[in-house]
């Protein structure tokens, strides 16, 4: 188990290494002097001097990245070029919000798509199954930004139930969950669809095996042979599935984000792409890549501690 | 002597041929498919004719007529300048035909290749590409593609890098478990036994069998294609205005949300329609071309 944690580890560090790789070359790739092009026409000559000195334009390019690469990791992503603030702290300000759209966007998709693949699978060719089926079809076929879109425009601005724009009042919870639920709806759709369809056809699967034949020839109830027996095999592929799929989960936050106005990563490095703020869009990839990876992490090790076999395959 | 060596043969040809008007009869008794092909010829026509069959110029701007919603003379409405919706959604079929072509064509290729590469290579570098292809698949590249826009500004360039980029590892990954099976299989060994090279084997032998699966594959990457491409545009990374493109034709919408819906509806429609063509196409020759992968739905 040590030696696949390690594995994994070395696997993390490689995809953020190759990222800060990536960041750091594409201001030198860019033809123009790195720092007027990273700070954008509206900066004023003490930022341009204070960022020249900090990316060490004078010494060698690995010298360049070592110190950019010790910066991020001690935690310091720059600062923004009109206010002076740290990146950091800009970045960490708007996490919170983009953290709570996924876990809910996610959230709804799994309590409802899980039982819906579940019982798509033990009741085949029912209309329950036709449901799931129909609805894996249909919001596969809406890209997510175009539901977002789509639904504001029924559900907010047609029929006025929800709020658009913004994420709430501070304080106010109740105004906050009822401004997330337009997003996490959005985000989440396509989500419910395809977990269903995971679950199902690997749940089928399952049922065919010889232990669940084995379970009901003991006479074990029903739901105890599908909800004890077949469901914890049939649901890490998802798991696995949801931890790889947490990419595009950012990916559609971004868009959410936008769309609804709503604080978050996303729509901060969407605000700083537009006001060319390349300090805080640098700094928002790197805390993205770095929440992406560790959670790509967490559901590896997850599937992998329940699932020994899993272990070996690395 | 002839005559009789010749029968069975013809008998065998003639057997195939049956298998293959079997294989048509359900291509074309299948509601989906034929709907899926009817949507994509569709698709494929009104961006190669849109000059022809638009009924304006997609940039000709008719004030008065702003934000109207659908009529005989605009069918799909016009937008905030008075331009006609119709038309700029047959244009900018067009943006999304050729990043759609040249995308899934580019990454095929260079899916395929590297798919062979990793399952005729090396083992440890077929296990450094499978990470690559991992790590690069789940990756959230708009985030990255929104970096580099930040510092070149949008082009419909770097909408091709991020798309190539994003669908290379499917098709290599496709390829390359095809051909690990295939390397294994008697026809192979006794042709490797003969002295082929791996080149040759390659060529004759594993590229005829993963060109089916790979051309369902790309039927299905279409319209994830044309999403991004239209949601990159819609963000302003890719195109940038006047030139008429799903993505920018929804921004638009989007904005002047409020005043008329009419462009979010009509804008939208064109990707869902691709969508839902592309994926029944390609579940249809799925069915017929390899029936192995039919068990799941």
């Amino acid at each position: 188990m040590s030696g696949y944690i390690l594995k994994r580890l070395a696997l993390a560090a490689a995809v953020i290494l190759t990222v800060l790789v990536i960041l750091f070359s594409l201001l030198r790739l860019v033809p123009g002097n790195p720092v007027t092009i990273a700070l954008g026409p509206q900066a004023t000559p003490a930022a341009i001097a204070h960022y020249s000195a900090k990316m060490n334009l004078d010494q060698p390019v690995w010298v360049q990245f070592a110190t950019y690469a010790r910066n991020v990791v001690t935690g310091d992503l720059g600062e923004d070029i009109f206010t002076g603030r740290k990146v950091a702290i800009i970045v960490g300000e708007q996490i919170g919000y983009s953290l709570m759209l996924m876990v809910a966007a996610m959230g709804w998709a799994i309590v409802l798509g899980i039982p819906l693949g579940c019982l798509a699978a033990v009741r085949p060719n029912t209309w329950l199954d036709r449901i799931t089926g129909v609805l894996s079809v249909g919001t596969i076929a809406i890209p997510s930004f175009l539901m977002a879109i789509w639904a504001l425009l029924i559900l907010s601005v047609q029929l006025r139930w929800l709020p658009a724009m913004g994420a709430g009042e501070a304080g106010d919870y109740g105004d906050q969950a009822l401004h997330l639920i337009l997003p996490a709806f959005a985000v989440g759709l396509g989500w419910v669809g395809y977990l269903a369809r995971m679950v199902r056809a690997s749940m089928l699967e399952v049922l065919g095996e010889p232990f669940i034949r084995s379970a009901r020839a003991f006479g074990l109830t029903p739901q105890r042979v599908i909800f004890s027996y077949a469901l914890p095999v049939a649901i890490l592929p998802t798991i696995t599935l949801i931890g790889m799929g947490f990419g595009g989960l950012i990916s559609s936050a971004v868009f959410a984000e936008v769309i609804f106005a709503r604080p978050g990563v996303g729509k901060l490095i969407y605000d700083s792409v537009q006001a060319r703020n390349f300090p805080i869009v640098q700094g928002a990839v790197v805390v993205t890549t770095a929440l992406y990876i560790l959670v790509v992490l967490l559901s590896d090790l997850l599937v992998s501690w329940i699932d020994p076999r899993v272990r070996r395959v690395l | 002597m002839s005559v009789a060596s010749s029968e069975p043969t013809l008998e065998i040809r003639s057997k195939a041929r049956s298998a293959r008007h079997a294989q048509l009869r359900v291509f074309l008794t299948n509601w989906q498919a034929m709907l899926g092909l009817v949507l994509v010829v569709i698709f494929f026509a009104s961006a190669i004719f849109a000059p022809q069959i638009a009924p304006y110029d997609p940039n000709a701007m008719d004030i008065p007529a702003r934000l109207a919603g659908p009529s005989w003379q605009h069918l799909a409405g016009t937008d905030q300048l008075g331009r006609d919706t119709l038309s700029r959604i047959l244009h900018g079929g067009r943006v999304a035909l050729t990043i759609a072509a040249i995308g899934v064509s580019l990454s095929l290729a260079i899916g395929l290749a590297l798919g062979m590469l990793a399952a005729f290579g090396p083992r440890r570098l077929d296990s450094l590409l499978l990470l690559i292809f991992d790590s690069v698949r789940s990756f959230p590249t708009i985030i990255l593609g929104l970096a580099t826009v930040s510092l070149t500004g949008p082009s419909l360039g770097l909408v091709m890098v991020i798309v190539v980029i994003t669908s290379i590892p499917q098709y290599a990954r496709v390829t390359r478990t095809a051909a690990l099976v295939l390397r294994g299989t008697d026809f192979v060994l006794a042709e490797r036994s003969l002295g082929a090279s791996t080149l040759r084997i390659l060529w004759h032998h594993i590229l005829p069998n993963v060109v089916g699966p790979l051309l369902i594959l790309a039927a299905m990457d279409v319209p994830v294609v044309v999403s991004l491409e239209a949601g990159l545009s819609f963000l302003g990374l890719g195109v940038t205005p006047p030139t008429a493109s799903w993505g920018t034709l929804l921004n638009e919408g989007y904005l002047v949300i409020r005043n008329s819906s009419w462009m979010v509806i009509m804008a939208g429609m064109p990707l869902v329609l691709t969508t839902i063509g592309f994926t029944f196409l390609a579940e249809g020759l799925r069915d017929i071309l390899d029936p192995r992968m039919n068990r799941g739905r």
